[in-house]
């Protein structure tokens, strides 16, 4: 049970692991990390379930008759670019930040805030 | 053509956005984001038609056949928010060139409109597709570029905010995706109707269970109900004015959209309340968001951030409509998505109007406008009225409906709440209205005029629509029974 699906306990710790970062840290850029540990986490739930025990790749090819599910991986490829193109407008957004308040910390950008 | 209007709608705002970006002068490029706009808005006008008289309409993508294919599936209910959100985007358009001229100057401001045509096309594809990883990927083109547009916005703040969202907005998409992926794993579908007969023939499990729960709470945040909201107030307050309204006026209507279409095309909703009790949830937040929403929004100074919070209220109202799990309910709630656009987009207008002459929101910077901005102030209190629902106004049409399917369950406290809360949305309105109206401008202010007409008109047919829509409720009412058959009915 624990053993057989180690893909879902890696997915579920990835998971969690992502979301304490964006909840726990301050920094910015520390935060975008842990979103992309959180969504890479998803990737690897899509692409476990797409796979089928004892199945190759999805080519026709004589002597194999068992195939995984090709469908999740290739949407989890859109996923992937969704995930890179949210990343690079967080860090747009980061450096910008940075241009207008010289800091990439929660705490200090709030600071300032709070005093303008 | 005539065949092809439900892949138009999408098609032309997406080749708008690269267009606009290569024009790069920034007339052309707002002209192409008007014509666009008009031009989605005429073809979901016509779609609608076409819905109220042959009922579904579907249309398969390169011709590849559901569910296999990725579908485009219009009913009454999506096609009367394909017809709110185009409708909202052809009103600011004209509003936006001025605006945007004084609130960003003339550098870029084509990568404005690319932003802002992304968007759209992302809004109208999440609400007019029938397939779930589709509405995801739609989801995510919208929300990516809506904290673009954010950003923009003149206040430094402005970039935290869009940072939150993203943050927020992000973690939101991903639950969806996750209650999508799991919901494939069970079913092995990916089209809703599809999805819809699957489920049905499952027994209840746990994997269906966590795929619910993901989703609820995923599109809640899309949606900012209470108390997913955080990232809502700072995100309108400093976001340009035309994109404040853009997105009150949308961007949460196609989220509520997607909402009612999970809760009652894809999972049964009667088939789930036997196991977890997701009315009464769904009730206990938005009566909360009403009070807690108006609440805040009585002590804000400033008036954007006030409106944002009087959204949250409102999104409060729309959730109670589907909590409520009738016909009457659902139509409550569908009616007011439009009539809330209408209204709240009309009152970001107004301020982006008195921004303009301004330059300030606050309310200290408003005595004697009421005076100095006649039209202005009068399209912004008219707008006020309809969010307490006073009668004649849309507002009232909504809130009475709410009430008697609130009534129709049984539910008589409810419709006290809502009265009661409406009244504190009297309050809020009235500070601005007494402010505006009975202080004098201050010793030595400087005359100014009128805002100008390409701004003026945007915003008073918004506000001019929602009181028409108050007094002849035939198209609205009309449509929003439909909607509400269709979704209760089932796939419809």
């Amino acid at each position: 049970m624990v053993v057989g699906l180690y893909n879902y306990w890696i997915v579920a710790f990835l998971m969690m692991a992502g979301f304490y970062i964006v909840v726990a840290h301050g920094n910015f850029i520390k935060k975008l990390v842990g979103l992309n540990i959180f969504q890479g986490s998803v990737f690897i739930l899509y692409i476990t379930f797409g796979k089928v025990s004892g199945g190759t790749a999805p080519i026709v090819e004589s002597g194999y008759t068992v195939y995984s599910n090709p469908l999740p991986h290739v949407l989890i490829l859109t996923a992937i670019v969704v995930g890179v193109a949210t990343f690079a407008v967080g860090l747009a957004l980061v450096v910008r930040i940075n241009e207008a308040y010289g800091s990439i910390e929660e705490d200090d950008v709030h600071l300032q805030d709070e005093e303008s | 053509m005539f065949a092809h209007i439900p892949a138009l709608i999408v098609v032309i705002p997406l080749i708008g956005a690269p267009s606009c970006m290569l024009l790069r002068y920034r007339g052309w490029s707002w002209a192409v984001a008007l014509i666009g706009s008009w031009l989605s808005f005429l073809l979901s006008w016509l779609l609608l038609q076409q819905v109220m008289t042959q009922g579904v309409v579907t249309y398969e993508l390169g011709g590849w056949v559901a569910p296999l294919g990725i579908e485009y599936r219009i009913d009454a209910a999506n096609a009367f928010v394909l017809l709110i959100v185009s409708a909202i985007g052809s009103v600011i358009m004209p509003f936006a060139r001025e605006s945007v001229r004084s609130e960003f100057g003339t550098s870029r401001v084509y990568l404005f409109y690319t932003a802002y045509m992304l968007c759209f096309c992302g809004l109208l594809g999440v609400t007019i597709t029938g397939d779930t990883f589709n509405l995801f990927v739609f989801l995510e083109i919208s929300s990516i570029s809506s904290y673009v547009l954010i950003a923009m916005g003149k206040d430094r703040r402005a970039l935290v905010a869009a940072y939150q969202y993203l943050v927020i907005g992000t973690i939101g998409a991903t639950f969806i995706v996750i209650g999508i992926g799991l919901l494939y794993s069970v079913t092995g579908t990916l089209n809703m109707v599809d999805l819809a007969v699957r489920i049905a023939q499952q027994p209840p499990s746990r994997t269906l269970g966590a795929a619910f729960g993901f989703l609820v709470v995923g599109i809640s945040l899309k949606l900012a109900l209470f108390p997913l909201h955080l990232w809502l107030p700072n995100a309108y307050t400093y976001a340009p004015s035309m994109v404040s309204a853009f997105l009150a006026a949308t961007a949460t209507k196609v989220a509520a959209y997607v909402l009612l279409r999970f809760l009652f095309s894809i999972f049964k909703i009667d088939k789930i309340m036997g196991i977890v009790p997701i009315d009464t949830v769904l009730l206990v937040l938005a009566v909360i968001a009403m009070f807690a929403g108006s609440t805040v929004a009585v002590f804000q100074n400033n008036l954007k951030r006030m409106l944002a919070y009087s959204s949250i209220a409102q999104i409060g109202y729309i959730v109670l409509g589907v909590s409520l799990v009738n016909a009457t309910g659902l139509t409550a709630s569908i009616v007011h998505l439009f009539n809330h656009a209408l209204m709240k987009g009309g009152m970001f207008l107004a301020l982006g109007c008195i921004a303009y002459r301004i330059s300030s929101v606050h309310l200290d910077d408003f005595a004697g406008i009421g005076r100095r901005m006649p039209w202005t102030t009068a399209a912004f209190v008219m707008g006020g009225l309809g969010l307490i629902g006073v009668p004649l106004t849309a507002g009232f049409i909504s809130k009475w409906y709410l009430v008697l399917g609130a009534l129709e369950r049984g539910w008589w406290p409810i419709g006290l709440l809502i009265l009661m809360s409406s009244l504190i949305a009297v309050i809020y309105i009235w500070r601005v209205a007494e402010v505006a109206y009975f202080k004098p401008a201050p010793e030595g202010a400087e005359a100014i005029e009128e805002a100008p007409a390409t701004m003026l008109v945007p915003t008073w047919i918004l506000i001019g629509a929602s009181l028409y829509f108050g007094i002849d409720t035939e198209l609205t009412i009309g449509v929003a029974q439909r909607a509400a058959a269709v979704l209760i009915g089932g796939a419809g």
